[in-house]
Order: structure tokens, then C-alpha cells, then sequence
């Protein structure tokens, strides 16, 4: 019997092979899109169009070493220091049209969708109007409030209409409602399936290294409405199910603290903050990405929903809520929090969120300064300093405090 | 293990601080050298220490080295950071603390303390206005001697603002009220009282716990301490040995690993 390929070099493939496929597309002369990571995958899979994510791109480009090369050329172009790190890093590809660390295809068309910032709509718009390409555009405003009531429901949807129709114009191909409902089911069952697998950190031991989740979540972000990807999520599962029986994991060495990363990871010093927090036995067991991509949904109007319940979308109560949810629900010993200068609306509420942790979780909390593409935001020495003190801190709560 | 005493070395980013301590816990010796990390600051620190003693590295049971150059100091038998130090420093020199203000050459620290021990804490964020290297640069563009910040702010008429967050806009901001011929008091008044607004923010968003003791360099200028104390409207206490908290504290947790091991 042929032996299974473990499910990380699966998800490997996946990432690859949806690059693969955009440039198969595009050499055979098929329109290509680049897409939003929180614009609705379901729409581009439903109408068999191949988009690849220039937010993965530049995550990977960034933790690959080419972040401020690429943020420098930006910079040069005009585009100012204080813009998102991803934006820069694409704008420069879009500049330069090739990139060492990754490539992809240019784009024939933008799909933009502002759940996660605002700063995306000028980004692509930008992007649309130098490369002389069409932008959709589906606006998700930010919810005000807790719930997502009908007439922000009701005005999403229009959009939805709108944007199919929009992109069966641009790429020639014809809008099967069946098709959508398809890929709404197989979009459903891949984030299901990654819940279950993300859930596994519950267990403590954790079958799982935290910092696995960053490199998993590319799938989960690109290739949700594939077969492919649900399959790969519920092996994911099975074999972290299979880890808590044989009391195995994929973190080396023994687990004494099981910590929550807020934030987008640092990814030009991916292995700094990862080495400061594994040399002190700490294993990240809650982090906000798991939840963020799990996109569950019945029906169109509840697929809406979801697509405003997201991170950088959702009202700050409903985000403190479903922070702490996580961090109970994974018993954390304490909180490290990524104060990430590229994502304004993310780090704009960490003082927040940090402080309902400390009071409503009870555990520890230490931010650091740092950057989810450009390195020059990041200090070592400082990040190390914190870590240490947080570590510390764990250590004298072990102890019970006190002398 | 056999030494008489134990050593915390404090290896800041403007000064290397040494203390040896007893086995009552009590300083036997303290130096400071204003040199920091990657200089001879620390080495010489340790050897004044040790010559106000007329002892040597065999008399000493263990060493605790932190602050940032604590991973570079050969011959440390631990690191700590220097969050812990200041803390359990602070706890010794001043029990009833609760809350420690720490501004140090890089940054700013607020500590909690509970039990005697660091319970949870807040740091500045990158910038570093509002660090002991802000009022060294604002002294060099005075012209003051950074010992003689405290008497200037102490004798302004009528403090000035200086609202820019970034230690280079500051600057300008205090350049342009010199060539306005400001006073030298006012302008210092209103460079402790911007380190004092941005401290306390920092100490407020953690929470301020009475007593409150403040360690570090800037411990030592008076006038921050009037305006931080204003800000947070409660008393700040300190100490002469303020300075030395995180090396005092470096050298109490050297002792308690001399206790550990005997």
C-alpha cells in the first residue's frame, strides 16, 4: 500500500500548485486575478478563475529575506514608509514584475475586498489604475456593531451579484449558481476541517507547535473552496487526533508554557521570535488566525455574515470576546502580543485587548514593536528582553509568586 | 559556590553598574561606570567593585548578569532580565513597592509588584522620547550638564511645551525655542515634563498601585520626579541607590542561586 503523504508537505503542495495553476492560466492565455485574502474565495472558485493573494506573496517574500528590498524600491516609487509592508512589497512587485524570493503572474484584474483595511481599497486601486486593469471592489465596512444586522447583510449581497457579474464580463465565463453553492460547500467543509485541526491545541499537552498554524494558514487563506485543501485539513486533524493518542507532537522538547501570539507573525524575523520563545519551553496554543479563517456559513446571507465577522472588521467588544473565548478555551499561561506597525487597525486596539486579557484572562501580556513584512521595524535585543521578562514572570506564577 | 559574595552586574546602554552583596543580602559594594554595553564599562565596573572590597572572582559564590549586554558578560553563572532585576531590586530597597517606574538609557518600564516579585509589567514602545537618552540628548543641545537638569527645570518661571513625541522633532522643538531666546529652565521644565506626560501614560495604562518607587538614572533628576508625581497625583518614592536597583537585584537573585546550590 502506497504510504500517505503526511499532510504538511500536502499543504505545501496545495500553496504551490495554486501558483502553478495561475501561471498554467496565464501562459494558456486565461485571465488572472489577484485577490484580497478576505475577499470571498468562493466567487473566483465557483467561475473556475484562478486568482493567487499578494498578501501571501509578500508574507512570503518577507520571511524569504526580501522584505526591505522591496519596501526600499516602494518607498522610491512614492510610496510613503507608513504604508501596510504587504502594499509596499506589491506595489514594488507590480513595479519590478519579478521577485527572486517568489514569483507570480501580473494580474488582468484586482479583487478587493476592504474587511481588513481600508488601506487595501487605495492600494488596489493604485494597482488598477498603473497596470490599466479593472478593480472590483466589495465594501464590508467596518461593523460598529456587535452582531451583523440585516441591512449591512442585504448590502453586501447586492455586491455579491454585482461582482460575479463583473468578472463573467471581464474573463468571458458563464455564472452557474450551482457551481457557487459547491464551492460555498467545499469552502465550508475546508474550514471545519481546519477548526478541528486548530482545535487540537487545546490539549495539553499541545500535539502541535503553534508556529505551524502560520505556515498551514496560507491554504486556509487561498485554496479554502478546494477539495484538495479540505482533504488535506481533515488528514491535518486525523493526525494531530492520532498525536494527543500516542502523546506526540510536532513541538520538540517539553511545553512549560502555552502562550497566545496575537497578531500577524512577524514574518522577516520568523525564526528570532520563534527561537526567543522555544529556548524558554513556551509553545503558542492560541493564536487569532486559526478562528479568523475558519469561515463557517449555511446560506448566503450567513456567508455575509462571516465575511464581516473577521478580524479587522469586527466590532472591538465582539474582538476582546473572541480573544478571550481562546484563550480559556486553550488555558494560556500568558499572552505575546505582535504591536505590528505595517497593520494600524490591528495594533490600534491591542492596548485593549492586552489590557482585557491581563484582567479578564488573569495571565501575563507582553507587546513588542515589530513588523508583519518590513524588518527594519523590529529590534531584537528588545523583543528579547521582553520575552525574558515575560518568561519570568510564568516562572514566578509557577512558583505562586512571592518570598 | 564558596564565595562571600554574591555579584549582580547591571550592563545598561549608557552605564555598567556593579553590586556585591553579603550573605545577610545586605551591599557590601557598589560601582558604576558610564560606559555600556560593548565597552570596557562592564569589566571595569567589576574591578572597582571588587577593589573597594580588595577581592577577586574566587570570593565570589555567583554572578547574575542583565540588562542589554547580560548574554554578552562572560563568566555570569544566569541571566535575568533586567524587568525581574529592577523589581526584586526595588522590593528591597523600598518593601511596601508596588508599582516601579524604571526610565533607563533605552527605554521605560513600569513594573508591578506582588509579593515581592514581578508580577507583570509594561514597556515603552520603540520610540525614545521619554527615555534617559531623550533628556541626554535634549542636555547636549543646552549645553547642561545632565547632573544640572533637575536644578534648571526646579528654578522655570513658566514651563514650556514640548508636545513632539519623537526625540528629533523635540529637538527641533527646543532648538526653536532657543533662538527665541526662551529661558534654559523653562525649555528643561518642558523637556521633564513631556518625559513625565509620556511616562505616565505608560504607568496608567497598567494600573497605578501605591507606593510607587521609581529606579534608573532619571530617579535621580528631582524635577521628572515632581512632574511624574503631579501626573499620577500620588508620591514617588526613591532611593540614592536607585540607580543601582537592577544590579542590586542581579546580585539578590546571585545569592538566592548561592542558596540553592549550598
Amino acid at each position: 500500500m502506497e504510504e500517505r503523504k503526511p499532510a504538511k508537505i500536502l499543504l505545501r503542495e496545495i500553496a504551490d500548485a495554486a501558483y502553478q495553476r495561475a501561471w498554467d492560466a496565464k501562459n494558456a492565455g486565461e485571465k488572472v486575478g489577484w485577490c484580497a485574502s478576505n475577499f470571498p474565495v468562493e466567487i473566483p472558485a465557483a467561475l473556475d478563475i484562478p486568482v493567487v493573494y499578494p498578501e501571501n506573496q509578500a508574507a512570503a517574500i518577507a520571511a524569504k529575506g526580501g522584505g526591505q528590498r522591496m519596501c526600499e524600491h516602494a518607498e522610491g516609487l512614492g510610496y510613503s514608509n507608513d504604508l501596510c509592508a504587504y502594499a509596499r512589497i506589491n506595489m514594488a512587485f507590480a513595479d519590478l514584475k519579478t521577485c527572486e524570493e517568489l514569483d507570480m503572474p501580473q494580474p488582468d484584474f484586482v479583487l478587493c475586498c476592504n474587511n481588513i483595511c481600508n488601506c487595501m481599497i487605495k492600494w488596489y486601486e493604485a494597482l488598477a489604475k498603473t497596470l490599466n486593469i479593472p478593480m472590483i471592489l466589495v465594501d464590508i465596512p467596518y461593523n460598529t456593531e456587535y452582531e451583523v444586522s440585516e441591512d449591512r447583510i442585504r448590502y453586501i449581497r447586492k455586491q455579491f451579484d454585482e461582482a460575479i457579474q463583473k468578472l463573467c464580463e471581464i474573463t468571458g465565463k458563464t455564472f452557474d449558481p450551482k457551481k457557487l453553492e459547491e464551492s460555498m460547500k467545499v469552502s465550508n467543509r475546508t474550514s471545519r476541517a481546519w477548526l478541528k485541526a486548530t482545535d487540537y491545541c487545546k490539549y495539553i499537552p499541545s500535539p502541535l507547535n503553534g508556529y505551524d498554524l502560520f505556515n498551514h494558514m496560507a491554504v486556509a487563506v487561498c485554496a479554502r473552496a478546494s477539495v484538495e485543501a479540505a482533504e488535506a485539513f481533515e488528514q491535518l486533524a486525523e493526525e494531530y487526533a492520532q498525536s494527543v493518542k500516542d502523546g506526540t507532537s510536532t513541538y520538540r522538547g517539553e511545553q512549560k508554557y502555552r502562550i497566545m501570539f496575537e497578531g500577524i507573525a512577524c514574518w522577516p524575523h520568523l525564526r528570532h521570535t520563534y527561537t526567543a520563545l522555544k529556548d524558554r519551553g513556551m509553545n503558542v496554543v492560541a493564536t487569532v488566525y486559526a478562528d479568523a479563517f475558519g469561515f463557517i456559513f449555511e446560506n448566503m446571507d450567513e456567508m455575509m455574515a462571516a465575511y464581516t465577522n473577521v478580524p479587522n472588521c469586527m466590532n472591538i467588544e465582539r474582538a476582546a470576546d473572541m480573544r478571550i473565548k481562546i484563550a480559556k478555551r486553550t488555558s494560556i499561561d500568558g499572552a505575546v502580543i505582535h504591536v505590528n506597525r505595517s497593520c494600524k487597525l490591528w495594533s490600534g486596539i491591542m492596548p485593549e485587548i492586552e489590557r482585557r486579557l491581563r484582567t479578564e484572562v488573569g495571565v501575563p501580556t507582553v507587546t513588542f514593536d515589530g513588523d508583519q513584512a518590513d524588518p527594519r521595524n523590529f529590534t531584537p535585543a528588545q523583543y528579547d528582553t521582553r520575552i525574558q521578562g515575560f518568561y519570568e514572570v510564568m516562572e514566578e506564577n509557577k512558583k505562586g509568586g512571592g518570598r | 559556590m564558596n564565595g562571600k559574595y554574591a555579584m549582580g552586574i547591571d550592563i545598561g546602554s549608557a552605564t555598567s553598574k556593579c553590586v556585591l552583596i553579603g550573605k545577610d543580602g545586605n551591599i557590601a559594594a557598589n560601582s558604576l561606570i558610564a560606559s555600556g554595553t560593548g565597552t570596557a564599562g562592564p569589566s571595569m565596573a567589576v574591578e572597582a567593585a571588587f577593589g573597594k572590597l580588595g577581592v577577586t572572582r574566587e570570593n565570589i559564590s555567583a554572578i547574575v548578569s542583565t540588562g542589554y549586554g547580560r548574554n554578552s558578560f562572560p563568566g555570569a553563572d544566569k541571566t535575568m532580565s533586567e524587568l525581574s532585576c529592577h523589581a526584586r531590586g526595588a522590593y528591597h530597597l523600598y518593601p511596601e513597592a508596588k508599582t516601579v517606574i524604571d526610565i533607563g538609557g533605552q527605554d521605560a518600564k513600569v513594573l508591578h509588584i506582588s509579593n515581592g516579585a514581578l508580577s507583570q509589567f509594561l514597556m515603552n514602545d520603540k520610540c525614545a522620547a521619554g527615555t534617559g537618552r531623550f533628556l541626554e540628548v535634549m542636555s547636549h543641545v543646552l549645553q547642561l550638564d545632565i547632573s544640572e537638569m533637575s536644578e534648571a527645570g526646579a528654578r522655570a518661571e513658566k514651563p514650556l511645551e514640548i508636545s513632539s513625541t519623537c526625540t528629533v522633532f523635540a529637538e527641533s522643538e527646543v532648538i526653536s525655542h532657543l533662538s527665541r531666546s526662551a529661558s534654559i529652565n523653562d525649555i528643561v521644565a518642558g523637556i521633564h515634563k513631556s518625559v513625565a506626560t509620556r511616562t505616565a501614560g505608560l504607568v496608567k495604562r497598567l494600573g497605578v498601585i501605591p507606593e510607587v518607587f521609581m529606579t534608573g538614572g532619571v530617579a535621580r533628576n528631582e524635577n521628572v520626579r515632581h512632574y511624574l508625581s503631579r501626573e499620577l497625583g500620588v508620591d514617588i518614592k526613591t532611593s540614592p541607590l536607585a540607580q543601582y536597583a537592577g544590579a542590586l537585584g542581579a546580585a539578590l537573585f546571585a545569592l538566592e542561586l548561592t542558596n540553592n546550590k549550598e
